[in-house]
């Protein structure tokens, strides 16, 4: 199922969606979306990519197996979460940058987290869709 | 119009339950996906039901100034739709290794193995 | 104290991986483990003899009160030397007698986790780690009495016996539970100060007959006690061990240990009396009808924990004594007849006592111990048997006015008859002329014959210096069981000739007349034959195929293996449940005004979903269900869109999306839905499915219906932005307030798709694949 309009197409839609799902990553705090939605619209960007593609050229551009995304957004989430008690604050604590930042608002802990949640849910949903396209039976 | 919401729901449960009383795998697999999805809605009606007043408060305030839609049933439902997903994933993979092995759809295929099996 | 259950434990798992080494001359290192904790045990002695105890306290689940508590007192002194010090006989015994066997190393595996249920048994303090012990006990006894397991009797007495010892252990746990709800503590040592409030209680009867029930079923009591010589399938050793000295004093122990707490009324001495009293006598007369040497043993047992159950319902000081020595006693005397007996069998190769005769002559050393063990339980003077005796008189001759001649008169008559049956099983076999055919025998391996030899001597030295035994052991396992000081002396010769006095002698005397005159033979055996149908073994046999007839009609029609006719009957259960449910809750109310005013896109809507959903049940296409199922998805995230939840309409419509491709993925391979199900069933079906789906929507609308409880919606979103500094409530719900939540769900997210990974990168075997 080649098609060369799709691969076209999925070479300027794979960064503009990323960079879609990133803001809707960063704007979950103030409005609609979030780390889960986030997540999820950057798989799909690389599904869709490796449909015009083929799975192995998306795992060319991923470098890495998206098995190895999952503890890294565990951690990030486990650090944010864990963060707090350096400072002698109850776990899960928001801890705030004081100044703003263009664009993306109050930088907290809670968008952390939140990041950690998206490179699970890209981990996570890669690894189902690509290991099941990738095995040949 | 709630009533909507309740018939929908209803007809979701129907479907799901008629699925899961059938044999084929594949069928017991959409039968659960239909009740998660009615469960969501039967959560979704438990809290306050309002229209054009998401759970966002506005640019300008701090605080909520009109009332807005319940959040407590949104945010289950909505870490209920993505671990679904885990589970339908889980689900089909399972269902595409069973395929492998039996070579056949029907759940009864898989309580009576043939003797070489045992 | 912890550490001596431990080393039990420990020796019975590191047989598993090293028991095949120790067949051969390793083996000799079994038997040192109890020969050790018996040791160590005995140098307590002094200190529980003056009337300390010793207290161990380790927390396990303290919010459950349940805890390792560990005491150990005159009582759990007595059971810890008897299970560490027979036990010690046994495994010598043991040893030699499987020799060779192929599965030494289990039965020693077997016996191992025996002593250390029994051992925590008669420590534990508390009450629910006593019941854990009490059950760990009849699962390993289930195992030793099964242990020949390709016979066919032996695995059925195995299954008796658990049946019957873990029914029994139903009702002691319930019993325990009580006691402890009533009481206030699970610790046994606290129940003595909570005495009043336990017998005043409303349940009180009730946690009696729950805990006789346990004692009873365990310690085989009329009319649980027919699996007791159904154990005797087991090998001797164990018939000694655990089916004389030790487990079946389980019950005892357990009555005793609630002696304090419990006893002293109406209400627990005439049950205890009227069932010790028939099952003495019972067993005692059943005893004399046997030719089988270990069956005889096996109804003088029962008669003898009848005895034992009838002493603590008179429950007087007399009796609490006679009780305390007696357990000590009988352990003795019936392990050395039950190894006497195995010698026997193991050498002659039969048990019949009608071919029995004259072994003395070749087996020298066991008949002595054979023979002191039968005077010993015949109670000739000069024997702890006989003080044991003296004993129970006394206690009868002390009890209640109108009851003592009664009491006293049952028990000489069960005393006549088991000195006779001690007699045809400790001296028949030994006297008179040696059969030519057992001329040729050969004195067993002396680890055989030396365990019987010492306990028989025991026995002896006892009787001979009781105040010694009386003094270091009886007094404090007296004091323990009555709760208070007994005064406890024991001696040979009391001065004078009392009525106890001549009541022994003239046991002694009608048993051996007894004896002499009841001729064992095959005639008794088929006469007591003809009774089968109406004991209560054959009852409860009875009721028990009735049961198995009953759960094969309730596998077979509920468990049939078929997934969908389990769930049609979860559902039409759920379906039964609900209606009466609704039904009771009144008529459905609709508050027209509150609703949200209907759209023509809704409509729209949800017309197309039901399109979908048509399709997606009926369709013989899986790929054409596949997108029907997405285009419901779909539907579903603009019923978000449209009750303002956008969150939930963009994760559904990803997942969605997702979920689609997952399945042509997957699916795309497979080839159509065949239609299995008849026309008829179909209908029944639809039917069902419809019944529940409006079931549901009436739920539906009765929640709509209902006032909404909105303080902790109102709390997240009043705070949302003072305490989160973020303005989407739902994100700030998933990323913040419940943070921890959301983060478990992302490792469950992980685990599946490892899931996933494992699943589909394991590669079949290459016989799997055909």
């Amino acid at each position: 199922m080649r098609s060369i309009i799709l691969q076209t197409a999925t070479r300027y839609l794979l960064p503009i969606l990323l960079l879609f799902s990133f803001f809707l990553l960063l704007r979950g705090h103030y409005y609609p979306g979030g780390g889960f939605v986030g997540g999820l619209v950057a798989s799909i960007a690389f599904v869709l990519h490796s449909f015009a593609n083929g799975t192995e050229a998306t795992m060319k551009i991923l470098k890495r197996k998206p098995l190895s995304l999952i503890p890294i957004g565990l951690g990030i989430s486990a650090t944010s979460v864990v963060l707090p008690t350096f400072f002698g604050l109850p776990p899960m604590t928001g801890l705030w940058w004081e100044e703003k930042i263009p664009v993306i608002g109050m930088i907290g802990s809670a968008l952390f987290f939140d990041l950690g949640v998206y490179l699970v849910v890209v981990g996570v949903v890669l690894t189902i869709l690509f290991t099941i396209s990738l095995t040949k039976d | 119009m709630e009533l909507l919401l309740v018939a929908v729901l209803g007809l979701l449960y129907a479907a799901g339950v008629y699925l899961i009383l059938r044999r084929s795998m594949v069928k017991l697999l959409l039968g659960i996906m239909l009740l998660g999805n009615g469960t969501n809605i039967l959560i979704f009606l438990l809290g306050s039901i309002t229209k054009g007043k998401p759970p966002v408060i506005d640019a300008d305030h701090n605080v909520f100034q009109d009332i807005y839609a319940d959040p407590i049933p949104q945010a289950l439902i909505l870490t209920a739709i993505v671990i679904s997903f885990a589970l339908t994933a889980f689900a089909i993979v399972l269902l595409k290794r069973v395929y492998a092995l039996v070579n056949s759809d029907d759940l009864d295929d898989l309580n009576t193995p043939e003797e070489e099996d045992i | 104290m912890l550490f001596t259950i431990l080393l039990g434990l420990f020796s019975a798992i590191l047989l598993i991986p090293f028991g095949s080494r120790l067949k051969s001359k390793w083996s000799i290192l079994l038997p040192l483990i109890p020969t050790g904790i018996f040791a160590y045990y005995l140098g307590f002695i002094p200190k529980i003899a003056s009337g300390a105890s010793f207290v161990q306290h380790i927390e396990w689940v303290p919010t459950l009160g349940v805890n390792f508590d560990f005491r150990l007192d005159g009582l759990s002194m007595l059971f810890m030397l008897l299970i560490t010090g027979i036990g010690t006989g046994i495994f010598f015994y043991a040893r030699t007698y499987l020799k060779g066997h192929p599965y030494f190393d289990r039965f020693f595996g077997y016996l191992f986790l025996f002593m250390t249920a029994m051992m925590g048994l008669v420590l534990s303090d508390n009450m629910l780690l006593l019941f854990i012990f009490w059950e760990l006990t009849s699962i390993s006894s289930f195992f030793l009495i099964g242990f020949n397991n390709d016979n066919k009797d032996s695995r059925k007495s195995a299954m008796t016996a658990m049946t019957i010892t873990g029914m029994g252990g139903f009702f002691l746990l319930a019993g325990l539970v009580l006691l402890g709800n009533v009481a206030g503590t699970y610790q046994i040592s606290e129940l003595i100060e909570y005495k009043d409030r336990i017998i005043n209680s409303d349940f009180y009867p009730l946690i009696l007959l729950f805990i006789f029930l346990g004692a009873f079923t365990k310690s085989a009591q009329f009319p649980f006690h027919f699996w007791l010589p159904g154990a005797m399938k087991a090998p001797t050793p164990v018939s000694a061990y655990l089916h004389s000295a030790t487990m079946v004093k389980a019950g005892i122990y357990l009555l005793a240990r609630f002696f304090p707490a419990l006893g002293g009324t109406d209400l627990w001495s005439y049950p205890l009396m009227i069932v010790g009293g028939f099952t003495m006598l019972y067993a005692a007369i059943h005893s004399l009808f046997r030719i089988d040497l270990k069956s005889i043993l096996a109804y003088t047992t029962i008669s003898a924990l009848g005895i034992l159950v009838f002493l603590l319902g008179v429950g007087s000081r007399e009796a609490i004594i006679a009780a305390a020595v007696f357990i000590l006693v009988h352990a003795l005397y019936k392990a050395t007849l039950f190894l006497v007996t195995g010698i026997i069998d193991h050498e002659t190769g039969t048990r019949d006592i009608t071919k029995l005769a004259g072994l003395r002559k070749v087996l020298m050393p066991v008949a002595i111990a054979g023979i002191l063990a039968a005077l010993s339980s015949a109670g000739l003077p000069g024997t702890f048997g006989f003080i044991g005796k003296d004993l129970i008189y006394e206690a009868t001759l002390h009890s209640k006015e109108n009851l003592m001649l009664i009491l006293t008169i049952l028990a000489v008559i069960t005393n006549t008859c088991l000195v006779a049956a001690g007699f045809m099983a400790g001296w028949k076999p030994f006297a008179g002329e040696l059969p030519r055919e057992y001329s040729q025998l050969h004195l067993p391996y002396k680890s055989m014959w030396i365990p019987p030899l010492i306990l028989g001597t025991l026995g002896l030295l006892f009787g001979l210096f009781p105040s010694f035994i009386g003094k270091w052991m009886s007094l404090a396992t007296a004091n323990s069981i009555f709760g208070a000081e007994t005064d406890l002396k024991l001696a040979i010769w009391h001065g004078s000739f009392n009525t106890v006095l001549i009541l022994s002698l003239v046991t002694l005397g009608l048993g051996i007349l007894l004896y002499i005159f009841n001729k064992p033979s095959e005639k008794k055996v088929s006469f007591l034959e003809k009774f089968q149908s109406i004991s209560s073994q054959s009852i409860l046999t009875r009721y028990s195929n009735d049961i198995i007839r009953f759960s094969t009609w309730y596998t077979g029609k509920f468990h049939n293996g078929y997934l969908r006719s389990y769930h049609l009957k979860i559902i039409l259960f759920a379906e039964g449940l609900l209606i009466y449910k609704l039904w009771m809750s009144g008529p459905i109310q609709i508050d027209f005004d509150n609703l949200t005013p209907l759209t023509i896109y809704e409509v729209a809507v949800v017309v197309i979903l039901l399109g979908a959903l048509l399709i997606v049940v009926s369709t013989p296409s899986r790929l054409t269900a596949v997108v029907s199922m997405s285009v419901i998805g779909y539907c579903i995230c603009l019923m978000y869109v449209f009750y303002s939840a956008p969150d939930l309409a963009m994760t559904q419509f990803t997942i969605d999306t997702l979920s689609t491709v997952l399945f042509v993925l997957v699916l795309y391979k497979l080839p159509g839905f065949l239609n299995l199900a008849s026309a008829k069933q179909q209908y029944r079906d639809i039917v069902v499915a419809l019944g529940f789906g409006a079931i549901l929507s009436i739920i539906a609308l009765k929640v709509l219906y209902e006032p909404i409880q909105t303080q902790t919606s109102d709390f997240y979103g009043e705070n949302a932005y003072i305490l989160a500094k973020g303005k989407n409530v739902v994100n700030l719900i998933l990323a913040d307030f419940r943070g921890i939540d959301t983060m478990f769900e992302t490792v469950v997210l992980g685990i599946a798709a490892l899931g996933v990974y494992s699943l589909l990168k394991l590669r079949l075997k290459s016989s799997e694949k055909e």
